[in-house]
């Protein structure tokens, strides 16, 4: 058999994460150049939404020392990434489709603003509902968790989603969807991460 | 890198999907003796998910993004003079399960100053700030998935876990692949050092060959001479698998060539 090198072990982020990967959202002035929780520039294109949650432990306690990376395709369903090669969906220059954000130390919310993004080709051609994938880590947390986020005001396209579908359990597939709030002007999804109890959320082994 | 993995592996497509991840290298969810993990651990089995293009794409980082010192701990936050403690150059290839280098990894790292003490508001240890130290860096890996940083040694510290544990001394690494299913984070260790065999966090890794694999060991080949102890850490990330007989991730699309 070809020898596979294993995959060098996880650890936890620990209580600090934030100066390694937000310096400047923790207060911490050393990098000229910070990678944060705005998706979007002027120029992007697509409907401009901001998706906030709180992240909660199994005592009901939010965390506030959470780090959340998204990853997400365009307003066309596209991923800016050479892997991605789906015809007639072009790339948008302005937007890459990543973001990360600390929760508040106090509040434990964290945001992101971001764009609704498109419908991406699933496996077999099978189309995928618009959804924002999500990384966790935290104290605590001995190995990143990943899950996604789907958007309340799609049922249709959530119904015949092969990701949904593949958990078993409808009652649990509730914890993958955002819930659609509009304040003011700003078109706001809530998410909300349980990572133990009734509720807790279906994270993913990808 | 001379390693025969290396040369025998064709080079990887960027729509290959990625090994399965295996459980036995890493620790579980809940490990009891890190006591935070108790109330942060998903209680039900993680739901597998066959890859699609969500998880073999990630985020693409360029090299102007970064700034020169970015990556040099010594110097990106010095402020009046150098900071205090060992002068220490960490550096490593970071390739997947296949033996390929992984190039253009984002390697961010973080870590206390000398005397154990993190520049982050919510560390009170007694160890003093260095003012001339700020603790995190981050650096690209090149075409040979080689990276290189430049720090101070990080002092071990106490924390709240039992009454009396420290950590050894250790860099944070999170390490961004060319896929999202390739996303980690871990910590780097250093060897010789008597604290590792008891930590409660390394502790929660039940392989002995993979706590290994996290202790950094004393190059010196890399030595600068009368300057830098050098330090190396290789780092894997999941592998990808060929998939050249059918393309499951994008075929078959509306309005797709097959």
């Amino acid at each position: 058999m070809t020898p596979l090198l294993r995959e060098t072990a996880s650890q936890t982020a620990g209580p600090y994460v934030h100066i390694g990967l937000a310096p400047k959202a923790a207060g911490f002035d050393i990098f000229e150049n910070n990678f944060g929780p705005v998706l979007t520039t002027p120029e992007t294109q697509g409907q401009r939404i901001t998706v906030e949650g709180q992240v909660f432990d199994g005592s009901g306690t939010p965390l506030r020392d959470v780090l959340l990376e998204i990853w997400q395709a365009n307003a066309q369903g596209r991923y800016a990434h050479a892997g991605d090669r789906q015809s007639g969906k072009p790339l948008d220059p302005a937007f890459r489709g990543w973001g990360r954000a600390c929760s508040d130390f106090d509040t434990g919310i964290w945001s992101f603003e971001t764009i609704k993004p498109g419908p991406v080709a699933g496996r077999q051609g099978i189309l995928m509902a618009p959804h924002v994938n999500l990384w966790i880590v935290a104290r605590g947390i001995n190995i990143g968790l990943h899950t996604r986020m789907y958007f309340d005001d799609e049922a249709k396209a959530n119904a015949a989603d092969p990701v949904l579908n593949l958990v078993e359990w409808e009652v649990r597939r509730k914890t993958l969807i955002g819930r659609r709030e509009q304040r003011g002007a700003t078109t706001v999804y809530k998410f909300d991460i349980r990572l133990q109890g009734d509720d807790e959320t279906v994270f993913f082994d990808i | 890198m001379t390693d025969q993995t290396t040369l025998s592996v064709p080079p990887a497509r960027p729509d290959d999907e990625y090994l399965m991840r295996d459980p036995a290298s890493h620790p579980p969810a809940y490990a009891p003796g890190y006591k935070t993990s108790a109330l942060r651990s998903p209680r039900n089995s993680l739901i597998s998910l066959s890859q699609t293009l969500s998880e073999v794409t990630a985020p693409t980082f360029s090299a102007d993004e970064l700034g020169p010192l970015d990556g040099d701990l010594i110097r990106n936050y010095a402020k009046t003079g150098l900071p205090i403690g060992e002068r220490t150059i960490v550096h490593g290839y970071v390739r997947d399960q296949l033996g390929r280098p992984v190039q253009n990894a984002l390697v961010e790292v973080w870590q206390a100053n000398a005397s154990g003490r993190y520049r982050h508001k919510k560390d009170q240890y007694l160890g003093a700030l260095d003012p001339n130290f700020g603790g995190c860096g981050r650096v690209l890996t090149d075409e040979h998935g080689h990276y290189v940083l430049r720090t101070i040694k990080p002092g071990p510290y106490p924390w709240r876990n039992r009454i009396n544990d420290w950590r050894p001394a250790h860099i944070h690494f999170g390490i961004s692949g060319s896929g999202w299913a390739q996303r980690l984070i871990t910590q780097m260790y250093f060897e010789g050092d008597p604290l590792i065999a008891t930590c409660p966090i390394i502790r929660t890794i039940s392989d002995e060959e993979q706590v290994r694999g996290l202790i950094a060991q004393l190059d010196m080949a890399a030595t600068v001479p009368l300057d830098s102890r050098a330090f190396r850490f290789d780092i894997v990330l999941r592998g990808q698998r060929a998939t050249w007989f059918e393309n499951v991730l994008q075929s078959n699309a509306p309005g797709e060539p097959q």
